[in-house]
């Protein structure tokens, strides 16, 4: 994040601005991916008529960046006349796609309306790698095109690539292949589990030698000793800080028009077919939760070694049944950088459980919604 | 003289953050945030209304400011918003751009 994104952060977050929302615009997909966290049938997407209204709002509310993201989001066939209206309110427009639609039209199209970047996922520069994550021949040879058509545009593409187990290996490949193509590549290790509650998704993740492995990567994280080093103790300032963005500048809409603190926090705050968006952000006794949620309030990690420097999401922490308890994930990532084990994995181990064997919430729908699927928690 | 036309460049992202313009860069993305007055100005640019009386009527209301003086500064400022491809400047109106023509908030 820029130095000047960071400062009109920090303003928004007093004043309690949505800076930042992620839409999915559908939950439909014409890939299978092994690992996705969605239900792929449509329980009833918001209209075109909706999704305006709600650029309408957002734009009021003083959202400036908005990702468009899905499923597939050009599986919508209004996907265009959307885009149009959203950048219409001038909004900082990012894409997320897996753009095996994108052919020179589309791309040509895209360049026209001023998106700001597309997110593309590649798994691995070998087809039967990434085809076999997908599970769509050909996938892989599609999506490399797109990103031709985008780059000839003069677009702004990502590489996102997600680590699992099954395409480890690749990430060098993936980044040779981003550089030959000249574009930028990320690396994600989380896998997040099924909307559901289902966390067979979570055997898919990367263990703690492939963790270690990729830590110490110095094309990766730059200077190991440092990124490893071992964690400081946090200060009276890092006690008083808050998680990270979600439920503070950023939220996440699902295409049913719920409004969630992140689209990996399903903590259901409303639905912008009932309320207005602004008074969901504002008013909604969740979201304001959330909002005051400070380090030194959690259950575990303020006595843990690695207070002040862990990346815990507060979403997947929600997901184990707890959003101001430890995100066994991000305790793995932890230990993975530094050799030291979390409070909470210490705890865990006197108390003889796997970490991986924490339970999961199961999201149910929520009472105000109208016929979807995705929605309230209990533990 | 010839008289300036100033237009916003409907290739830009932009929100007004507590009466302060966030502009994003069609060109490289880059950030930047106007002050007052170049907020006033960059809210004003339709393309249709002349620099000057932008300046009459906008900005010398709001500030204590000398007309002449003023307008240089504005015009000035203006070619450097152009420089970074924020706003358009002509010496003739400048018609909507399709296929968008941005709304400032």
């Amino acid at each position: 994040m820029s130095e000047l994104l960071l400062e009109m952060s920090v303003k928004a977050q007093k004043l309690n601005i949505p800076l930042s929302v992620q839409l999915d615009l559908t939950y439909r997909c014409n890939e299978r991916c092994v690992h996705c966290y969605l239900d792929h049938d449509d329980h009833g997407e918001m209209t075109t008529a909706e999704i305006k209204h709600l650029f309408d709002e957002m734009a009021e509310a003083g959202v400036f960046i908005l990702t468009l993201s899905g499923g597939e989001i050009f599986l919508r066939k209004d996907f265009f006349d959307l885009l149009e209206h959203a950048r219409r309110l001038m909004f900082c427009v990012k894409l997320k796609t897996n753009a095996v639609l994108i052919r020179e039209r589309e791309a040509a199209r895209l360049h026209e309306l001023g998106v700001e970047s597309i997110q593309i996922s590649i798994y691995s520069h070998r087809p039967e790698v990434h085809d076999a994550i997908t599970l769509i021949p050909g996938s892989l040879k599609r999506s490399v095109a797109a990103i031709k058509f985008l780059k000839s545009q003069g677009l702004k593409v990502i590489i996102a690539n997600v680590l699992m187990s099954q395409n480890m290996q690749d990430y060098p490949g993936v980044r040779a292949l981003a550089a030959e193509l000249g574009v930028e590549c990320t690396l994600d290790p989380t896998v997040t589990p099924m909307m559901d509650g289902n966390r067979s998704t979570l055997a898919l993740g990367v263990d703690q030698s492939a963790l270690r492995q990729v830590f110490r990567d110095t094309a990766l994280v730059g200077d190991v000793a440092e990124f490893c080093a071992i964690p400081t103790p946090a200060g009276e300032d890092e006690m008083e800080s808050t998680p990270c963005s979600a439920g503070h500048t950023a939220c996440y809409v699902s295409p049913y028009g719920e409004v969630f603190p992140c689209v990996q926090f399903p903590l259901p705050t409303g639905n912008v077919r009932q309320q207005r968006f602004v008074d969901i952000w504002r008013h909604s006794e969740q979201m304001n939760d959330v909002r005051s949620i400070r380090l030194k309030d959690l259950t575990t990690c303020p006595s843990c070694s690695h207070a002040g420097t862990c990346t815990r999401c507060p979403g997947l922490a929600y997901m184990e049944g707890n959003m101001r308890g430890p995100s066994t994930q991000d305790c793995e990532k932890s230990f993975a950088r530094t050799g030291i084990p979390s409070a909470n994995m210490l705890a865990k181990k006197a108390a003889g459980a796997s970490p991986r064997n924490a339970n999961l919430v199961q999201i149910r729908p929520l009472p105000v919604s109208i016929g979807t699927s995705m929605a309230g928690a209990t533990a | 003289m010839s008289r300036l036309y100033v237009a916003r460049n409907p290739r830009v992202a932009a929100r007004s953050l507590d009466g302060e313009m966030m502009i994003m860069s069609g060109r490289d993305s880059t950030l930047f945030t106007l002050n007052r007055t170049a907020t006033i100005l960059w809210q004003s640019a339709d393309g249709t209304t002349p620099l000057d009386q932008i300046v009459e009527h906008r900005i010398c209301t709001e500030f204590e400011v000398e007309p002449a003086a003023a307008l240089h500064d504005a015009e000035t400022l203006a070619r450097e918003l152009a420089s970074h491809e924020i706003l358009q400047i002509s010496e003739e109106p400048i018609p909507p751009r399709t296929p968008v023509a941005g709304e400032s908030r």
